[in-house]
């Protein structure tokens, strides 16, 4: 295991659970603190809580406290949601980079440490549109719209195991902990891809483009993505350079084979087509028979036949589809813990050719006595000293 | 002022490939004090730097693509002729040199270069390479290529992205590849990690797909609990319709009134919000205790608060492009902070000083590569 010896005390609100998650699949043993009674049923909990094992904590008992003590002591990193943990909502981030200086101490906030609204509440939505994507997705005369399972809480669990790595990194080098500040807002910003930079080098404000594509033609024509098939819809788009060329070329030798009406296709020359100085005409009217192509077929038939012919796009899935995708079969990417039917998202990366397999089951209970024995690996720091911390 | 050690000071990563999967790991890395070190050819130069807009002056060119600018700042652009043998041994010599080498190449293409993991960590057994594409190394589809916008689709991203009785809607860009490229960065730095303490290095095999799949997995395990398959449906929230100052009327007095009453209750919110600005509204709801922030347009992002207080954009100069905007990270430490260190590379800018002063090729050794055509 990667992160083997590598003791984490989990002690976030939803908002940081997927960074324990994610550090728990690269090998860290993982200790989440919850409350007595807290609710651990419900599929967003569980999902982003496999592969942890649990303490029961009340603050307000002393054996308890020294528990945690003992944890922490032991412990390399300490993940936070600093206010909003109702196991550990007393845990300042300050605090314990005092009380234990090689800890890696992260906290994570909707709205980051610094500025006037950093104690603005915030859950799922809030934090989307203050990170801009609910700005980008939408129909353009609509309403803006968030993806309706969160995202959020993810984005900023991804930059948070990122930043608690970097820091251990650092920490190996030279003993010291840090404290990584994560803002969820500011996590957003990088799903955004590079739309703020037509802000900052053109002065063009990019928007909701529906199911459209736009920003690739510096005519301004904008390309469609989501083309309605027989059960759903297929994401398909027209793109230039080598890998577009391959794919209109066989898209069109397809709907050929098929006798299917190749309209305004049969005239263009794939080699010197230019999807970023294409016109909107010319854009709608190569469109136009592709849509009645797509529309007689299935989803799965698209995802087969356009992977036999090496072409660019693919259906829009349903999580049924997903579940049922022989290539993540293939890849065992679903697994369910030893002795249990309950399945999840595996463990994200395969190591060596191995994906690791899932320790724990939500929930897993840790006996009160783990921790008290556990020491840390020394660091490099500490190595080179010849001395042990 | 004091000049602060960044975290990963030393650490040298190599990238192959192009696009933002790869070279979002090396910036991230790179923010935070890594040499990363971008490899291209000026044949077949990264594809962000002239397939997409914006560029500068909206005139393409390899130097002018704010697309490109935007996931490659703090690294340097090497040109190496992998086309040539020796163009591929001097991208060997420098996996001998590197801690760190990415990949998002299709599978097997690392190996017909003779630049695969079996061969560069035979030579460097520390050698930690992440290689990343849309569907993973293996399987029945693992030659599939793919762009992230689409494979945000396939893994049910924009599926559930819009309005019940709407199509599915876009997200901007290659959405799934900077889920990957932070999974990536994590997988990476572990595999740093472990080769520090133990000197064994290790190969990463990161599926796009499957990465996309984790900010998806709470509706993946809702599935194969209970057969329920998540929809879009628009803003709607079932956990956020809490009792308010409405309750006293009968039809929100209970969580199912609410529901059942949605539409009444939207348009009662929206009759309030729209004699408010949205910084107004914001500020009003957020004061009595309620969740609310304005949507943030791309413009606001830079005159965003928030955003500002933590320098979300930090200016630098470009040879080419002039003074422009790049992004930070979600994230940062506070005692060796990172930074936009430089701004993005023109291409094979940095190729005297990273095979020199880096690498360490003497100067005839970089005259006879030079000669052979390695860095055009």
């Amino acid at each position: 295991m990667l992160l083997a010896n590598v003791l984490i005390i989990d002690a976030t609100d939803r908002l940081g659970w997927l960074a324990g998650r994610l550090l728990a699949d690269l090998g860290a043993d993982v200790i989440k603190l919850e409350r007595p009674g807290s609710d651990r049923a419900s599929s967003q909990w569980r999902a982003a809580n496999v592969n942890k094992r649990i303490v029961e904590l009340d603050r307000a008992q002393p054996a308890d406290r020294d528990h945690l003590d003992t944890l922490l002591e032991n412990a390399d990193i300490c993940l936070l949601t600093p206010g909003a943990s109702e196991a550990a909502a007393d845990l300042d981030p300050d605090a314990l980079r005092a009380r234990y200086p090689r800890l890696v101490v992260v906290a994570i906030r909707p709205f980051g440490r610094l500025g006037a609204r950093s104690a603005w509440k915030g859950s799922d939505i809030e934090i989307m549109a203050a990170g801009g994507a609910m700005a980008l997705a939408g129909e353009p005369d609509g309403m803006p719209v968030r993806i309706s399972e969160p995202q959020s809480y993810a984005w900023a669990g991804a930059q948070a195991a990122c930043g608690a790595l970097i820091a251990l990194h650092k920490r190996e080098a030279t003993g010291c902990g840090d404290l990584v500040e994560v803002s969820a807002q500011a996590c957003i910003v990088t799903a955004l891809s590079h739309a703020p930079a037509f802000v900052d080098l053109l002065g063009i404000e990019p928007t909701r483009a529906g199911a459209f594509m736009t920003g690739r033609s510096i005519k301004g024509a904008r390309y469609r993505v989501f083309w309605p098939c027989r059960d759903g819809y297929i994401n398909f788009i027209f793109y230039g350079g080598v890998a577009g060329r391959r794919t209109n070329e066989q898209l069109v030798a397809w709907m050929g084979e098929r006798g299917a009406e190749l309209g305004a296709l049969a005239a263009i020359d794939w080699k010197a087509w230019d999807a970023t100085r294409a016109e909107q005409c010319e854009v709608d009217a190569i469109e136009a028979p592709v849509m009645k192509f797509f529309a007689a077929m299935t989803k799965r038939e698209f995802l087969i036949e356009g992977h036999r012919r090496g072409m660019l796009g693919y259906p829009v899935s349903t999580v049924a589809d997903i579940a049922s995708d022989p290539q993540l079969d293939a890849r065992a990417f679903f697994q369910s813990v030893a002795g249990s039917a309950e399945r999840f998202c595996g463990s994200f990366a395969v190591i060596d050719g191995v994906r690791p397999p899932l320790r724990h089951s939500p929930g897993e209970m840790v006996a009160p006595s783990v921790g008290a024995g556990l020491k840390p690996a020394p660091t490099n720091a500490a190595k080179r000293a010849g001395t042990s911390s | 002022m004091t000049a602060v050690a960044q975290a990963l000071a030393g650490l040298k990563v190599l990238e192959f490939g192009g696009y933002a999967a790869g070279p979002h790991i090396g910036k991230v890395l790179g923010n935070f004090g890594a040499s990363s070190i971008h490899v291209e050819s000026r044949e077949r130069p990264d594809g962000f730097r002239i397939q997409y807009p914006p560029f500068k002056d909206n005139r393409p060119g390899y130097n002018r693509s704010g697309c490109f600018a935007f996931f490659n700042d703090s690294k340097y652009s090497v040109t190496v002729d992998l086309k040539k043998g020796a163009g591929v041994e001097l991208a060997q010599r420098m996996a001998q040199w590197c801690d760190l080498v990415i990949e998002n190449m299709r599978p097997g293409i690392m190996d017909r270069l003779g630049l695969g993991f079996a061969a560069l960590s035979a030579r460097n057994p520390r050698l930690v390479m992440l290689s990343t594409c849309n569907m993973g190394q293996t399987g029945p589809r693992a030659d599939q290529p793919g762009f992230g916008s689409q494979l945000s689709a396939l893994a049910g991203l924009c599926g559930v992205t819009g309005v019940a009785d709407g199509p599915p809607m876009l997200l901007y860009g290659p959405y799934i590849d900077y889920i990957a490229s932070l999974l990536g960065a994590s997988a990476a730095m572990a595999a740093v990690f472990r080769a520090r303490r133990s000197g064994t290095g290790a190969l990463i095999d990161l599926s796009q797909y499957e990465c996309g799949l984790m900010f998806m997995g709470a509706a993946l395990h809702d599935y194969f609990a209970t057969g329920r398959v998540s929809q879009r449906c628009g803003n709607d929230d079932p956990v956020a319709m809490g009792a308010g100052a409405l309750a006293a009327d009968a039809h929100f007095a209970s969580v199912a009134a609410r529901r059942e009453n949605k539409q009444r209750i939207d348009a009662r919110i929206a009759g309030w919000t729209q004699e408010r600005t949205a910084q107004k509204a914001a500020t009003c709801l957020q004061a009595a205790g309620v969740a609310a922030y304005p949507v943030v347009t791309m413009s606001g992002l830079f005159s965003d608060p928030q955003l500002a207080a933590r320098r979300q954009f930090r200016v630098r100069r470009h040879p080419e492009m002039g003074d422009h905007a790049y992004c930070f990270p979600g994230f940062d430490l506070a005692d060796a902070p990172g930074d936009i260190s430089g701004p993005a590379p023109c291409v094979g800018a940095d190729n005297a000083f990273v095979f020199r002063d880096l690498v360490g090729l003497s100067e005839a050794e970089y005259e006879t590569y030079r000669q052979q055509g390695v860095f055009d």
